[in-house]
């Protein structure tokens, strides 16, 4: 009677915990949402913004985004795959590969304005791209990179030794076992990764504060080399600046609505992409 | 014993950092028959079958003293490559381990890595090899499902086809029906039967009477030395080592 009755307190406990979870998460989507969705309109989406920030749209911020999260994740993934494939299956395993892994996971803890400061430094100065889109697909990309790397090892550590043994076995040699069975059946679990990853890289500011993101721009950017618009830091300038914070408030809910809705897009299409190849694999 | 010598072990010495996993240990594997290799755990008998196919390669701070021959060529030498070895000595281990992929491409995946591509050929080996494990008839109309739908024991043939199409001339058994139940594993023991007129065959067991049932040559470890290894009736009936006769009788193991 005692064991069943503090089961169900402690069962009780857990739901309660949950409960407070969905209820804070579905609060703040019902507040974004109630109050963004006043301005979203086709005007919104497609236009670029007018007369100060209080009319027109935010079209230019929305696709600098997708720029750069795609930019980001274009030059994070093959380098954070092929540093999670050395570490894992090429490197002598020992105590400087465990200084590299130790590293790698200090690294994902950096507050991102440092990765910022580094990208206005290194690529804005040093390589001398200036602030443009370019600088901050890098610095984005170097922000994530622990992340995938983390979520690639994992993914590659997960696949059984029986699984390299019995390609090996059939005279395989190494690369063709890690490109034809460890990689295609570590891929549910790196696109987990990609996943987090675009969510990090298209809500980040302090990373493109100083390396790429402008205050206002007429139109989409022109080449890699110019400056962007992004979600963010468009949220970030209309709630700090300018001259008619009403208006500008309105439209920094506006502008996270799209946020919340372009990250939720991708993390669904990448969450289909993952269970099709689980069934098939499972 | 008067057929040829297939694979042959010289004064073979293995570590595993400071632990000595085998001791000097000198075997010969008569080619197109069964040679079964038993003993209590720990005794040195899976170190010693994946030396064969230098499966051993891949463990850190491993050693080895002593020579291993395949037709003569020693496979340890610098010339000898571990990726043509393990093509000519197949292997089927423990735990029956398909690729998570279909059934077809579990068995054709050993030809595209050996670069074989032409599809008329692949396909006919596919079905040779399927037929040669004695799974053809259960699998033949869901060739492309995935292979991880199978039972324990269909899995477990399906990676002997798989380990067929590459057409290895020695295939190792690690242990192959530990995680089947009798019925699979009477299957199994048929299947070697039937292989060893064409391939030369090795198999680790803790089965006694597998061993008897499928061996013509039986070798017992003990702590990392080969004791005794005879033809397989010689040793079971009349066993020369007191430590052979105490296993086998069941005293200790």
């Amino acid at each position: 009677m005692k064991k069943d009755f503090s089961q169900t307190i402690g069962f009780f406990f857990l739901f309660c915990c949950i409960l407070v979870t969905i209820l804070l998460l579905l609060t703040i989507i019902y507040f974004v949402f109630v109050r963004g969705a006043k301005v979203i309109s086709w005007e919104f989406l497609t236009q670029a913004p007018r007369a100060g920030m209080t009319a027109g749209g935010v079209a230019p911020a929305i696709v600098g985004t997708m720029y750069l999260t795609l930019g980001a994740i274009m030059f994070a993934l093959p380098l954070g795959i092929a540093a999670a494939i050395y570490l894992c299956e090429y490197s002598p395993q020992g105590f400087a590969v465990n200084i590299i892994r130790m590293s790698i996971n200090n690294l994902a803890g950096v507050p991102s304005v440092v990765f910022g400061l580094f990208g206005l430094t290194v690529f804005v100065k040093f390589f001398g791209f200036g602030v443009s889109m370019l600088s901050g697909c890098l610095t984005l990309g170097i922000l994530v990179l622990p992340l995938i790397i983390s979520a690639a090892q994992e993914a590659l550590l997960a696949v059984p030794q029986s699984m390299r043994e019995a390609s090996l076995a059939l005279g395989a040699t190494h690369w063709q076992t890690i490109k034809k069975i460890v990689l295609p059946t570590s891929l549910p679990g790196i696109l987990t990764g990609v996943i987090l990853s675009i969510g990090r890289v298209a809500g980040e500011t302090a990373p493109i504060l100083f390396t790429a993101a402008a205050f206002y721009l007429r139109g989409y950017p022109k080449s890699i080399f110019s400056e962007v618009m992004a979600l963010p830091y468009h949220i970030y300038a209309l709630m700090t600046e300018g001259a008619h914070p009403q208006q500008q408030t309105a439209i920094a809910y506006g502008c996270a609505l799209i946020l919340l809705f372009l990250v939720l897009l991708v993390s669904t299409v990448a969450i289909f992409i993952r269970q099709k190849q689980r069934s098939y694999y499972g | 014993m008067d057929e040829a010598i297939k694979m042959k072990a010289e004064n073979v010495n293995f570590f595993y950092g400071k632990t000595q996993a085998l001791k000097d240990v000198s075997l010969d594997i008569h080619a197109h028959s069964v040679t079964a290799i038993i003993g209590p755990s720990g005794c040195g008998k899976s170190t010693f079958i994946r030396l064969l196919n230098r499966m051993n390669d891949l463990i850190p701070h491993a050693q080895l003293i002593g020579r291993v021959y395949l037709d003569c060529q020693d496979v340890f030498s610098h010339a000898a490559d571990p990726v043509e070895l393990r093509r000519r000595v197949g292997m089927v281990f423990q735990k029956p381990n398909p690729f998570p992929k279909s059934i077809f491409e579990n068995i054709a995946y050993g030809l595209h890595v050996n670069n074989i591509k032409d599809k008329d050929f692949v396909e006919t080996r596919v079905i040779e090899s399927l037929k040669k494990a004695a799974l053809w008839e259960e699998v033949r109309h869901r060739l492309h499902e995935s292979a991880l739908k199978l039972s324990g024991g269909q899995q477990q043939r399906l990676c002997i086809a798989r380990c067929l199409a590459v057409s290895p001339e020695v295939i190792l058994f690690d242990e192959p029906c530990a995680s089947l139940d009798p019925i699979s594993t009477a299957k199994i023991e048929e299947l070697i039967l039937e292989l060893k007129k064409e391939y030369t065959i090795v198999i680790v067991t803790h089965n006694m009477q597998q061993a008897a049932r499928v061996a013509d040559y039986t070798a017992f470890f003990l702590l990392g030395e080969l004791i005794e290894f005879n033809k397989t009736q010689e040793l079971f009936t009349a066993p020369k080592d007191k430590r052979t006769e105490a296993y086998i009788t069941g005293r200790f193991g």
